[in-house]
């Protein structure tokens, strides 16, 4: 199935769900953050886009891209198929997790909250995995300062317990 | 009656048989493994964030210490991600030299992945060591290419750096005449060996379709029994010129990743082989790249590559101006170790050792 015809059937299936699909260089289609759940199960199930390789996100001045790369394994088709959903609401973003359809989600999702500070709703286990909880601030956005920071500011916010 | 409860159990940050400065959660109940958690993050550079202040061009070394043992590879998916999105067009010597490196490349990955996990079964530095005067020649042979051993800093946007020198060719042939030899005896030695036997069947299996919904890629997935390879797929560079097979296993326990290690050497050295007979004259840098990277057009591109460890993909988005607006990396390793979990439970705590062995972690790679 070619990515024409995966679009083709997805807007078929449901139709408001597509919001816009930009002439970028991988075939790219964006669709509400609302509808994702069912869009991404949809994909999985119905077209054969069983791998996800990559979940990332863009930090635009306007929103947050957070940015999903499908691939089948299944057919074992060449090029990417993106799946992006916008998030307007720069103060908050918020977005559906895909970790209950793909356990590779979440690595990844974690780093996106960790480094992006965007949350994903439904995750198991959403911590920040690189950086250690009480770092200020999320280093990928646009917004961060990059500066040097004394050792009192980057200290954890509590002390390590037990198990830590 | 007797009373038991789990415990916790701390392995590292630092500990002699994680590869490198890596944490493992366990919940041990008695010797058995009940529960796992992964903790990463302390060799985290900020190689993304990093990367949004240099050029394109200046990201190049920032690849190499990416996954130090394949910094070639390394270098080639980033070269390809901004080729995609400048679209620049590369010679066809520098494509032949470009597989060669590959190959090589994991060829050395490859010998440190089977060497480094009978490290881990207590074998110490025994097998280890005849992989390691291997990787030696072929570093040798990167040596005398781009002047450095690990941070190669090779394959650009555009080509490679340098045309190969005089006499890298015949010596290439001879190396990879002795490599064939070497891979058999290696196999030889090792494969049947009846305590490795015993420590590595049945242990850390990986259902096919539990690989493939955690998204794990590379000589693990194949291990499990799907041929699924990037250079078949995409024919990225110029692999679709070369006759070469995609081995696969059926198990997906730690022997089958061990010995699909070994087959994939094989046919590295028939691709190196091939394409060192068939390389043509001619530049081996594109003219007009230097101008196009400088500021590519505005624009997202998602290049991505079979590295020795599993797809390395960089998704690169340009705003026009002249450094990349994001950088993103997949890297294998990380995600290969998200299966960890699945892979670990009910085993002993000796067994999660050897497990981990055969995922062969770069701990640069899961950090970045």
């Amino acid at each position: 199935m070619t990515n024409d015809e995966i679009l083709a059937r997805l807007r078929e299936k449901y139709p408001e769900a597509v919001v816009d699909t930009p002439a970028l260089i991988d075939f790219t289609v964006v669709v509400r953050p609302e509808m994702l759940p069912e869009v991404a199960t949809f994909l999985r199930d119905e077209c054969g886009l069983d791998y996800l390789a990559d979940v990332t996100a863009v930090d635009r001045p306007e929103r947050f891209e957070v940015v999903y790369h499908l691939y089948s394994i299944k057919n074992q088709t060449p090029g990417p198929f993106v799946l992006k959903v916008y998030l307007e609401d720069k103060a908050n973003p918020k977005v559906a997790s895909v970790t209950p359809l793909w356990r590779g989600a979440n690595f990844q999702e974690r780093e996106v909250y960790d480094l992006m500070g965007i949350t994903f709703e439904g995750h198991p286990n959403l911590k920040r995995i690189l950086l250690w909880e009480g770092f200020p601030g999320h280093p990928l956005r646009k917004d961060f300062q990059n500066r040097t920071f004394t050792f009192k500011e980057l200290e954890p916010t509590q002390p390590k317990g037990p198990d830590w | 009656m007797l009373k038991t409860e789990t415990i916790t159990l701390n392995v590292g940050p630092q500990h002699p048989s994680t590869h490198g400065v890596f944490r493992l959660k366990l919940q041990l109940d008695g010797e058995t493994v009940r529960d796992l958690e992964p903790v990463i993050g302390y060799l985290h550079r900020g190689i993304e964030k990093l990367s949004e202040a240099r050029t394109y061009i200046q990201v190049v070394p920032l690849t190499d210490r990416l996954d130090y043992i394949c910094s070639m590879t390394n270098n080639h998916a980033y070269a390809i991600a901004v080729e995609k999105l400048a679209g620049i067009q590369v010679p066809e010597r520098a494509e032949y030299i470009r597989v060669i490196m590959a190959e090589f490349t994991r060829i050395i990955n490859h010998l440190m992945a089977v060497g480094f996990l009978w490290n881990e079964l207590g074998a110490y530095f025994t097998p280890v060591l005849y992989c390691f005067r291997e990787r030696e020649r072929i570093l040798d042979l990167f040596e005398m290419t781009c002047g450095s051993r690990m941070m190669c800093n090779y394959m650009r946007p555009g080509g490679v750096s340098a045309d190969l020198p005089e006499g890298f060719i015949p010596q290439a042939k001879k190396l990879n005449d002795h490599l064939k030899v070497f891979i058999g005896e290696l196999d030889q030695m090792l494969s049947e060996n009846e305590i490795f036997l015993a420590r590595a069947v049945d242990v850390g299996v990986l259902p096919a379709d539990v690989a493939i919904n955690a998204s794990i890629t590379g000589p693990m997935l194949r291990a499990s029994g799907v041929p699924y390879d990037i250079r078949k797929v995409d024919h990225y560079s110029i692999y679709d010129r070369f006759d070469f097979e995609v081995p696969t296993r059926e198990h997906g326990d730690v022997w089958d990743r061990f010995y699909q290690h070994i087959l994939e050497m094989h046919q590295s050295v028939r691709i190196i082989d091939q394409a060192l007979d068939s390389i043509p004259e001619g530049e081996v840098m594109n003219p007009e790249a230097a101008k196009a990277i400088r500021r590519p057009p505005q624009g997202e591109a998602y290049g991505r590559i079979e590295s020795p460890k599993g797809e390395l993909s960089f998704f690169v988005v340009s705003d026009g101006s002249g450094n990349p607006y994001r950088l993103r990396i997949r890297p294998p390793s990380m995600i290969n170790l998200s299966a960890l979990k699945e892979m670990c439970r009910g085993h002993k705590i000796q067994d999660i050792i050897i497990i981990l062995g055969s995922i062969n972690l770069t701990m640069a790679d899961v950090d970045r």
